[in-house]
């Protein structure tokens, strides 16, 4: 503090503190503690809030495990997602090796730029992009039915496997970017000198390469988890009834059925399913947080 | 097998995988733009009825398109107004506090970017609920600033990591008063990062999608209205809207990374994304 108000003067250091509670507490904490305080409370008309039935309850979170619906749509998101994270990491560690490691320094700048351009895309796009491919009379139906593979057109939509292949499509580069970042640091003589003594190449990355990279690996899935826990595009657009996401529980026990305790139940409990994977990201791959939020 | 076989088959298969990789990533982009352009009543590109550009014309005459335009410009305006200083202010707290008290600071700085964008835009509404305020424009925008602030913290802190103390140091003993060091050395200092910060800012304010869904009210932005065109009222107008969207976001990371190579060492690697952590857009590394 001290040192604060030598450099700053009490003036500007006044309003650095200021500001930032205002961004801490006003914007960020003071209204998740809200959101909180409002899980814990009955949904009650207006009247009757504050008064003597307004008190602490947990009936918001016996309700969502007491009710086989929308349990069984909170652990297939939570599964669905993991499975969206293992996807993404797999198709892309070859690729995130390969620009650090593996190419030209030129021609590695140019294929990130190729990857930032959709990198950059709304997701919205990104998953409109594929709705138009696997729609009853989209690009693989036609094609299939004109090869004479199907006679009826396959129903994609509204299945929850192809929410899954949608969210790795439009996440994959979330994962890409941090653990190349990663392996960009890796000392090419290490890799050489495992060659050279006779390592095979998946020893190599077993050995070397991969534990390198665990902050990356860390890093991107927990980006691409939370992002897919998270995704209310995705679901909404490549989703139907059959295939409900968390998110859209939450979303109509907000706007549909006006219940915003139970809704406010339900995204504490998706922020605490995110927070556990950060956790237990960070305790298998052995990174810290300041590593992971770097 | 002898080695060099061994090698080209090596070598075809990573360009086997590098080609289905890209095309993966563009083919859809691309039939998705290309139905823009079809004159099919539903958007798709097969079976080619014609080329036609009635569906841009169709954009034009969009009433709600336009003002859901204004609203996108409005919110992306009042986050760069807020989460730029706001990051900026951050940053130079961050710069001097203590190491135990910075880690801990640092991390509830960066944690909106660690949640998912719902739980943001909820928090807001139910928060702004018990000061009577209802979902609209205003909203918007401080929700969306309260994990925009941390990108633009992010990146003023990565700047200011390369500051010279000394500079400061040197000002304060030749007896400059604290707002001239301040406005004469640590914000020309950081004045390009701000421009920086701005910019990533307004893109990722505009391209918002989560944290929005809560707290539009009835100002819907364009986001907002993309989305609810993609689920009822398909045609292939929203395709030539897509493409305009796609075309602008080529147009703006074609020219970022230009700006950033032209800024950066020639032999430095390019770092995509220091803060490529959560739903970002690349955040340019200093």
């Amino acid at each position: 503090m001290q040192a604060l108000v030598a450099r700053y003067g009490g003036p500007i250091t006044a309003l650095m503190i200021f500001t930032s509670l205002v961004w801490v507490l006003g914007l960020l904490l003071l209204p998740q503690l809200t959101m909180i305080d409002y899980s814990f409370r009955p949904a009650l008309p207006l009247a009757e809030i504050g008064g003597p039935k307004d008190v602490y309850t947990l009936e918001n979170y016996t309700f969502l495990f007491g009710n086989a619906g929308f349990l069984t749509i909170f652990a297939k998101t939570i599964w669905s997602s993991i499975l969206v994270t293992i996807a993404a990491f797999a198709i892309c560690y070859p690729l995130a090796y390969y620009l650090a490691r593996g190419t030209s320094i030129g021609r590695a700048r140019l294929l990130i730029v190729a990857l930032i351009i959709p990198y950059w895309i709304n997701e919205i796009l990104r998953t409109f992009a594929w709705m138009l491919i696997l729609a009853r009379g989209g690009l693989i139906n036609m094609a299939l039915m004109e090869l004479g593979v199907i006679d009826q057109p396959i129903v994609f939509l509204g299945q929850t496997p192809t929410i899954v292949l949608g969210m790795v499509y439009a996440y994959v580069l979330f994962m890409v970017f941090p653990i190349y970042n990663v392996l960009d640091t890796l000392d090419k003589a290490q890799v050489e000198a495992a060659r050279d003594l006779g390592a095979p190449w998946w020893c190599i990355h077993w050995r070397i390469a991969l534990p390198h990279a665990k902050p990356g690996i860390a890093v991107g899935c927990i980006s691409t988890f939370m992002l897919a826990a998270g995704s209310y595009a995705v679901p909404t657009i490549l989703g139907g009834p059959q295939s409900r996401w968390f998110t859209e529980v939450i979303y109509s026990q907000f706007f549909e059925g006006m219940n915003w305790n139970r809704g406010a139940a339900f995204a504490f409990l998706l922020l605490l399913v995110c927070v556990t994977f950060i956790v237990i990201m960070m305790r298998l791959f052995r990174v810290s947080l300041g590593e992971v939020a770097k | 097998m002898n080695r060099l076989s061994s090698r080209v088959i090596l070598r075809s298969f990573i360009l086997l995988y590098l080609v289905a990789f890209f095309a993966y990533l563009f083919l859809p982009l691309l039939y998705m733009s290309a139905a823009a352009f079809n004159q099919s009543r539903f958007p798709a590109t097969v079976p080619w009825q014609g080329f036609t550009l009635e569906w841009f014309d169709a954009l034009l005459n969009d009433s709600m398109l336009w003002s859901s335009l204004g609203n996108s410009l409005l919110v992306g305006a009042g986050v760069v107004a807020l989460s730029v200083p706001i990051g900026l202010n951050a940053a130079l707290l961050l710069h001097l506090l203590q190491k135990r008290v910075r880690t801990l600071a640092y991390g509830v700085m960066v944690s909106p970017i660690l949640m998912p964008g719902v739980i943001l835009g909820i928090s807001t509404l139910v928060f702004w609920r018990g000061f009577d305020v209802g979902g609209g424009w205003h909203l918007a925008v401080l929700a969306q600033t309260t994990f925009i602030a941390s990108y633009c913290m992010m990146m003023f802190q990565a700047r200011l990591q390369r500051l010279d103390p000394t500079w400061e140091e040197a000002a304060l003993d030749l007896g400059a008063s604290h707002f001239q060091v301040m406005r004469r050395i640590m914000l020309p200092f950081l004045a390009p990062t701000a421009i920086g910060a701005a910019v990533i800012a307004f893109l990722q304010s505009f391209e918002n999608y989560n944290t929005t869904l809560f707290v539009y009210g009835s100002d819907r932005t364009l986001t907002i209205y993309l989305a609810g065109k993609v689920r009822v009222g398909l045609t292939p107008a929203v395709n030539a809207l897509s493409v305009i969207f796609i075309l602008l976001t080529v147009a703006a990371a074609v020219l970022f990374e230009w700006r950033r190579r032209a800024e950066a060492r020639p032999a430095a690697r390019p770092v995509p994304a220091k803060a490529s952590l959560g739903r970002a857009a690349p955040v340019p590394a200093e």
